[in-house]
């Protein structure tokens, strides 16, 4: 049976990965998962300087998912090079940065850092607010999109994922900004905005009034855009939005996604990936299919 | 080592109104758990995806079972509530640093479901041969794990209402039965815990205080569950620590309530 798949050149063993952000740089959860056994680790968003993130309470659980607003905190490029990287290339994974930012500046600062690090690929998480174009996220203007993909595929020589935002009216259009931009593969979806009121307390229940919702609620939107931009642009997409088992990969793989990644189901389950991994296996078997790349983006 | 268990309700009894007391048999979390850890159990109705920060009340290291006490306050700990014997779940620990037990007279202080990690925490300092005080605050007369307590400790209560002890605070009881003591370890609510501090500071009192904030990995991973400390934290590179992996026991000079 072929699991591998191939992403901008880079060859990964099977296509589960882990989201952004729910596994840190892997240290946790290798107490559970055999890092070895991923497609690729996909770290914490990372930036120029360490991020102190947001107040407290940061999340909140809702019906089948749960909101966040964590605010990015993160150690910062320096530090994340020195001690997260030598951790990651113990394993026989690879790896993918997230790199966040708050100008372009921000952002170029740690591709640059990043050049001429052991890492794979860099995914560029554009749902952050463009501090200098009034706090709009990156990822909801397409102008906006274009120029910091471009920017980014100037310095970075790792293959670019850029990482689309959900909270837009058409997901293609932003798709194609990045393909324009020169972007080598896609990913998405991040988390959608969101609120959730304490009655009790009568407040909001996290900090920061709003937070991105992610988790099982929020799959028919991720899938759905999935199987949009699968047909709009031509570049590989790695699918998200509330896997928590093999058949609901499969879904993403069938609209069009050459990879997974799981990410609150981590919360629900530590060993989340792995059972996601022998899920898509069974579902192989099942189907009599011996090459996981003939199932994706079949579903038209 | 943390450990991803399926574990088996033993028994499930209501100890006071909405406070319930479960023992687990698990493989290998009680073997492992320390005073001050929790573990993090988990819903079976899935639309509750986040696991629920229990202490570990008391654990049977031989049986490699262990007791959680906990308040029904919400949809996840009612269900847990009507977990019935033989029923199994999902749990993950144990997790978190637990207190650094100390060879010095104990001062325990707890409030409200803060009470049930003293147990544990009692038993092994007294197993060391410390001396313990324990010091209670209640909302009434419903005085659950007290019995449990007095096995190990000296039990000095405080009850809101009057009905038993000290009308008043933790605070307000440890003034009026005049006990003194050289290590502090306490769990409770934030307010009570920023007396306590208070009251170690002035008093010149090691303490040491478990803290709560939602967790959403429970591990350390994810960044959900964090406090602010005083200095720059080596993992984080700010003024934060992670309660569920850096704590939940911190010495109170560590962080900002
Ligand atoms: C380290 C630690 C140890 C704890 N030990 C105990 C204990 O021994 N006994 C006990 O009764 N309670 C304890 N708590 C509090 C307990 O975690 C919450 O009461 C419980 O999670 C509530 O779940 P629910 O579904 O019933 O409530 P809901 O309000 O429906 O829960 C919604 C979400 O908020 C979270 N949440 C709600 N209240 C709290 C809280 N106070 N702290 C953290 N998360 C919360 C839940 O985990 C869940 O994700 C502890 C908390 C922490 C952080
Ligand atoms: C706690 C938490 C933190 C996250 N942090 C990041 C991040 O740093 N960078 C990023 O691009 N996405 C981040 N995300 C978004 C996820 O990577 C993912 O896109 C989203 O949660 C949808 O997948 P899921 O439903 O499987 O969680 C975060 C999500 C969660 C729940
Ligand atoms: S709950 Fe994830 S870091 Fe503490």
């Amino acid at each position: 049976m072929n699991l591998g798949v191939n992403i901008a050149g880079v060859q990964f063993e099977n296509p589960v990965m882990e989201a952004s952000g729910t596994f840190g740089s892997g240290v946790e959860f290798s107490e559970f998962v055999d890092l070895n056994k991923l497609g690729a680790v996909v770290t914490k968003g990372v930036a120029n300087v360490p991020w102190p993130g947001n107040p407290t309470p940061r999340i909140a659980e809702t019906y089948g998912g749960m909101l966040n607003a964590i605010g990015l905190q993160n150690p910062g490029v320096e530090v994340f090079c020195k001690r997260d990287i030598p951790f990651l290339k113990k394993f026989n994974t690879k790896i993918i940065v997230n790199v966040c930012g708050k100008t372009v500046e921000d952002y170029l600062e740690v591709v640059e850092r990043l050049s001429d690090e052991p890492i794979d690929m860099m995914e560029i998480n554009i749902s952050c607010p463009n501090v200098k174009e009034g706090g709009i996220a990156f990822g909801q203007d397409p102008k906006c999109v274009e120029a910091i993909t471009k920017a980014v595929k100037a310095k970075a020589k790792q293959p670019v994922i850029m990482k689309l935002s959900p909270n837009v009216a058409d997901i293609t259009v932003m798709a194609k900004a990045a393909e324009a931009g020169g972007t080598d593969a896609l990913s998405l979806i991040n988390t959608i905005t969101g609120m959730k009121i304490d009655i009790h307390k009568q407040t909001f229940a996290i900090a920061n009034k709003t937070g991105g919702m992610s988790g099982p609620a929020v799959k028919p939107v991720a899938v759905r855009m999935v199987y949009q931009v699968a047909n709009a642009v031509s570049v590989p997409i790695i699918g998200m939005g509330g896997i928590m088992n093999g058949d609901d990969a499969m879904e993403f793989i069938l609209a069009g996604a050459t990879a997974v990644s799981v990410g609150t189901a981590n919360f629900m389950n530590p060993t989340a990936t792995m059972d996601v991994l022998s899920g898509i296996e069974n579902y192989m078997r099942m189907h009599n299919v011996e090459d996981i790349n003939q199932l994706i983006g079949i579903v038209k | 080592m943390k450990y991803k268990e399926i574990v088996t309700v033993i028994s499930q009894e209501q100890i006071a109104t909405g406070i319930y007391s479960m023992w687990i048999q698990t493989k290998d979390i009680a073997k492992d758990a320390v005073p001050g850890q929790f573990i993090s159990i988990y819903c079976k109705e899935g639309s509750r995806i986040l696991p629920r920060p229990i202490s570990i009340c008391e654990v049977d290291k031989e049986a490699d079972t262990l007791r959680i006490v906990y308040r029904v306050v919400g949809k996840g700990t009612d269900e847990f509530s009507k977990f019935s014997v033989g029923e199994t779940t999902q749990v993950v620990g144990p997790l978190g640093n637990g207190y650094t037990l100390e060879n010095r007279t104990a001062l325990l202080i707890a409030g409200g479901v803060g009470i049930p990690p003293m147990l544990e925490t009692a038993k092994a300092l007294n197993f060391m041969g410390v001396k313990v005080f324990t010091v209670c605050g209640y909302r009434n007369n419903e005085l659950f794990l007290k019995e449990d307590l007095e096995k190990y400790s000296t039990v000095i209560i405080a009850t809101d209402d009057g009905s038993v002890g000290t009308k008043g605070t933790v605070i307000d009881a440890i003034k009026e039965s005049g006990v003194e003591a050289d290590v502090i370890y306490s769990c409770g609510p934030t307010p009570m815990l920023r007396a306590v501090k208070q009251y170690a500071i002035e008093n010149d009192i090691i303490c040491q205080i478990s803290l709560e904030e939602k967790m959403a990995c429970g591990i350390g991973a994810c960044l959900a569950c964090v406090c602010k400390s005083k200095e720059v934290d080596d993992h984080s590179q700010v003024h934060t620590k992670r309660i569920c992996a850096d704590g939940p026991v911190f010495y109170a000079q560590e962080v900002e309530l």
